[in-house]
């Protein structure tokens, strides 16, 4: 999904001394506009488009800077080096909820025009716009003959049943690079013992790593992957009009990430940023929300078996510089075996 | 008589008092309610960080000599729980950082084993500060592992916001319960005051008897001195009655005696000169001892009024006993006195004073009437009230200025050679304001003056 | 008439007692109530005459004692105090009449009639003259048994002449004993209120005459 011809827009970036690294960058709006908003986020754009577009219809003075990293990069920028950005966008929960918790965020006090879930907003600080289960993606050339799988243990056993089958073709996040990865997984152990077990029989067959959810579809797409596990179900949806693949939300638990927006306390321009939170929460909460930003999918779904993960400095604790040594450590002990 | 000033109100200063002491105490209960939720919501926010801190400290662990620390998940998701806070932790091992946040204050630890509390400002809030020690036996021997753990204070400000106006509503509460019950005492305190002020006030006039009813004690000295000012006052009216009575007697006696003298000469004498000089002589008499019995009268008059009775008289019975007393002297100069209307009237009043007033107007009837003439009296009941019209066949008043001829010593201009002060018709006039309603003069139309007291009803 | 005077001032109780004489009253004067008291046990009058004040005690006390003992004389208040505070309780007391001093004696006996009209006649009895019958009491004068209407003053002048009959009575004397001296009159009203005396009487055998230079005198034909 990478998107090239933006060697100008690198080179403008490394022009301002960027340490971080940026995957991605587009500007919206007219070039001339009056007022920017600088977005950072962990969104790809094909994803977060609509938002932007939607905002600058009833905001035509408006241009919108979107730069695209990835969560870990994202948190780098704001925590370690103060760039000053007018919106952060992150599905690393644990990584938003950390800035707002060192004081690198200012409140906001949302238009009150849409009634707010409680659990979408942390200390005025954390707003979440949208709720994104990780899903398990299925190629479905692999699958013709086979049982789809419902819940972990069912995977489980498949893969125990036909390693070589699926050997070198099992896919999941490298937590060790991404932050929504790792969140997904300390979240999974949270709610059952049953991921290591599984993280254990997908080392087993030399399961391959990646750095972010597209590039696990794109490889299921292709054939590289038959299983990869903790897709963002959104992004799947998007492409499944191929029909390579199959979406399943696990029955047993389905671990749903809250994708939150924060502003930074060194905003350029903040009336801007908060114009812009309050058209996002107005397209998740109001009347006119956004159904592509993956909330129809989960509605379906019977709210015991979602695990939301909760906003809160509860995420702290796998950020724990012990606590995430001793989890890494296991995990490579499980995924990687020699 | 003048008003007394009044500065200030007993009922009015105790309410105040009272009032003030229940707005004191008002403010005290708040501050005394509010610190002390206060300090129950800071100890169970303090309860809340020491169970966190304990709980980090639980997933200490000395393995193999080093010491690891698992934090456990609901460590720092507890202090989450009711409101969103921020959380701040940091593990120490003795000198050594261990995790967390370096730079989070540690409230010193008294000894190894104890806690400690702290309220800090740290990265931009105010934060509750809670450290924990505890020994473990590494390779090198014991070294301290001591866990802080911090949060905002958001909850606990909303919880102190919630005691706020708990407390301001219990303080809302006692005062308005302690200002009703003020008003209360106030009232009761104020009532035997009132109900001295209702029984004196029920008096008559004349009543001045000590009071007797029985008094709280801290208003025995009060009553005591109206009962000695009243005694002083029933002495010093008596004599004043006793002076005017005295003066009357002293000027009249002599007076007797030189007329009677004067009219038994008069008898021998008869020389017509020396028949008019004694003539003159009685006239003068006359005179003067009528002014000294008119001033005697007035300055009575004025006495009395200051202190006006209120018993019920039957005013054609008055008018009655007014022309009676007069006949003998109007048949001395053979005027005829009648009673040409008599409807009955009753009103509240000084009969003594009202029988003086009419006497006089009387009087002056007869006094300036030509011998042979009419006077007529006639008590009528009006659409405003009762009136006594005097109407006699004399010259008439040639001045009808009420106001000048009611004026001390003024005479009217056509009354040469007749005794009198002209105090008569200030007396009468002076009576009948009294009562509230007035003297009015006027001339007959065929001759003649009217005089009229008009009554208002009662 | 017989007169009780009380009055404690004794200059002022002999003039009175001299000049009620000129008119031909008798009169006892006592100088205070003990006094006062055995006059009026022992003898009838025809009035008593009180004086409020005295040395021994109040007037009104004699008042109190007189009425206990039921006897009918009227009694007449002589008063220096003030009319206004003495009047009604005198007469509560059952005082018949008031004055106050200085006393005009035209007004004394003015009110001594009145009294004596209101109390019903008293002691005396009709004056019979002729065809001519006189009740003092009621003030009555009939001719032949047939009653005349009098004036007040011509009432008073005969009563008079009646009183001194055969006497010459000067106009001065009749004028002091008609006028009160607030009255401008002249001798000759006198002679008016004369002629119209003589024509009610024309008739009953009674006469005023003329004494020429000296005045004049009821005669009996």
């Amino acid at each position: 999904m990478r998107e090239f011809a933006f060697s100008l827009v690198l080179m403008l970036i490394a022009h301002c001394a960027a340490a971080f690294e940026i995957e991605d960058h587009r500007w919206f709006g007219a070039d001339n506009a009056s007022q920017t908003v600088t977005i950072l986020s962990t969104a790809d754009i094909r994803f977060f488009a609509p938002m932007i577009e939607s905002f600058l219809a009833t905001n035509p003075a408006v241009a919108v800077d979107y730069t695209v990293a990835s969560s870990t990069e994202v948190m780098r920028a704001i925590h370690a080096e103060r760039r000053p950005f007018d919106l952060v966008i992150s599905s690393a929960m644990d990584l938003q909820t950390k800035l707002a918790n060192d004081g690198f965020v200012q409140r906001h006090e949302p238009d009150g025009a849409h009634v707010m879930a409680d659990w979408a907003v942390w200390n005025d600080m954390v707003f979440a716009f949208t709720q994104e289960a990780a899903a398990i993606v299925l190629s479905n050339k692999v699958f013709e003959d086979l049982a789809v799988p419902r819940s972990r243990q069912e995977l489980i056993a498949l893969l125990r049943e036909n390693p070589d089958l699926f050997r070198g073709k099992v896919g999941t996040y490298d937590i060790r690079q991404s932050g929504l990865g790792y969140l997904f997984a300390t979240q999974d152990t949270r709610a059952s013992d049953t991921y290591w077990r599984l993280t254990e029989v997908m080392g087993g067959l030399d399961a391959k790593l990646y750095c972010c959810s597209s590039d696990m579809i794109d490889a299921v797409e292709d054939g590289t992957l038959a299983v990869a596990y903790n897709v963002l179900q959104s992004y799947a949806i998007n492409r499944q009009d191929t029909g390579r693949f199959t979406v399943v939300l696990p029955s047993d638990f389905s671990t749903v990430m809250l994708r939150s927006v924060v502003i930074p306390n060194n905003a350029p321009t903040v009336e801007m940023a908060r114009l812009f939170l309050d058209h996002m929460l107005g397209q998740a909460f109001g009347p006119t929300g956004n159904a592509a930003l993956g909330q129809s999918a989960l509605d379906q779904r019977n709210e015991a078996s979602l695990h939301r993960i909760r906003l809160g400095p509860g995420l702290l604790v796998f950020l724990d510089q012990l606590k995430k040594r001793a989890f890494l450590q296991e995990w490579t002990n499980a995924i990687l075996q020699p | 008589m003048t008003p007394p000033v009044a500065q200030g109100s007993i009922r009015r200063r105790l309410l105040l008092l009272l009032l003030l002491v229940s707005a004191a105490m008002a403010v005290l209960l708040y501050f005394v309610v509010q610190s002390v939720a206060q300090q129950v919501a800071q100890d169970s926010q303090d309860n809340i960080l020491a169970a966190s801190a304990r709980s980090v400290m639980d997933g200490a662990r000395s393995v193999e000599g080093s010491i690891s620390v698992d934090l456990p998940y609901s460590a720092l998701s507890m202090l989450d729980s009711v409101t969103d806070e921020r959380v701040f932790y940091a593990v120490w091992l003795g000198p050594e950082f261990l995790t967390g946040y370096r730079d989070l204050p540690r409230p010193p630890l008294r000894d190894q084993s104890t806690m400690a509390f702290a309220s800090r400002e740290f990265l931009g809030e105010q934060v509750r500060i809670v450290s924990v020690g505890r020994p473990f036996a590494v390779h090198e021997g014991q070294v301290l592992v001591e866990v802080s753990v911090a949060q905002t204070l958001s909850g606990q400000r909303q919880t102190l916001t919630e005691i706020s106006h708990m407390a301001l509503a219990i303080g809302a509460g006692f005062f308005a319960i302690s200002a009703i019950l003020a008003l209360l005492v106030a009232r009761s305190t104020i009532r035997p005051l009132d109900l001295l002020t209702a029984s004196v006030a029920r008096r008559g006039p004349k009543d001045l008897r000590p009071v007797s009813a029985p008094v709280p004690h801290e208003m025995v000295p009060l009553v005591a001195s109206l009962n000695t000012l009243m005694q002083r006052l029933e002495a010093s009216l008596a004599r004043s009655e006793d002076f005017i009575a005295e003066a009357a007697h002293r000027v009249r006696t002599p007076l007797a005696i030189v007329r009677t003298k004067a009219e038994i000469i008069q008898r021998s004498v008869t020389k017509a000169e020396n028949r008019a000089a004694l003539r003159e002589m009685i006239h003068a008499i006359d005179d003067s001892s009528r002014t000294a019995g008119q001033l005697l009268d007035h300055a009575m008059v004025a006495f009395r009024l200051d202190n006006l009775a209120q018993e019920t008289i039957d005013l054609s019975a008055l008018v009655q006993d007014s022309v009676e007393r007069l006949r003998p002297i109007s048949e001395i100069k053979d005027i005829t006195l009648m009673v040409t209307a008599s409807d009955a009237a009753t009103i509240k009043g000084d009969s003594i004073l009202l029988q003086s007033a009419l006497h006089n107007l009387l009087d002056n009837a007869v006094k300036y009437s030509p011998a042979g003439s009419r006077v007529e009296v006639a008590l009528r009941c009006g659409d405003f009230g009762p009136r006594i019209d005097v109407r006699d066949t004399g010259a008439g008043f040639a001045d009808l200025d009420l106001e000048r001829l009611t004026g001390r010593f003024e005479r009217g201009t056509n009354s040469s050679g007749i005794v009198g002060s002209g105090l008569g018709l200030t007396i009468a006039k002076d009576v009948i304001e009294a009562h509230g309603g007035q003297l009015r003069i006027g001339n007959n139309p065929k001759g003649g003056a009217c005089a009229s007291l008009l009554f208002p009803w009662s | 008439m017989r007169f009780l005077l009380i009055e404690d001032n004794s200059a002022l109780a002999a003039a009175v007692v001299d000049r009620l004489s000129l008119d031909g009253h008798v009169v006892d004067h006592a100088g205070d109530l003990e006094t006062a008291k055995d006059y009026a046990a022992t003898t009838e009058y025809d009035l008593i005459l009180l004086d409020i004040m005295l040395p021994d005690g109040d007037g009104r006390s004699f008042l109190a004692h007189h009425r206990d003992k039921k006897t009918t004389t009227p009694v007449i208040v002589l008063t220096a105090r003030s009319e206004v505070s003495d009047r009604i309780s005198l007469l509560d007391l059952g005082a018949d009449d008031y004055m106050v001093k200085p006393i005009d004696f035209a007004e004394l006996e003015a009110r001594c009639r009145a009294v004596l009209r209101r109390r019903g006649g008293g002691a005396r009895n009709a004056i019979v003259l002729g065809k001519l019958e006189f009740n003092p009491a009621s003030g009555t004068l009939k001719v032949d048994g047939t009653e005349i209407q009098l004036r007040t003053r011509e009432l008073r002048l005969f009563e008079v002449f009646i009183n001194a009959p055969e006497m010459v009575l000067s106009k001065p004397a009749l004028v002091d004993r008609l006028f009160s001296y607030d009255e401008q009159v002249t001798e000759n009203a006198i002679e008016v209120y004369v002629a119209r005396l003589r024509k009610h009487l024309t008739g009953s055998g009674v006469s005023i005459t003329t004494v020429r230079g000296l005045g004049y005198k009821l005669v009996h034909a």
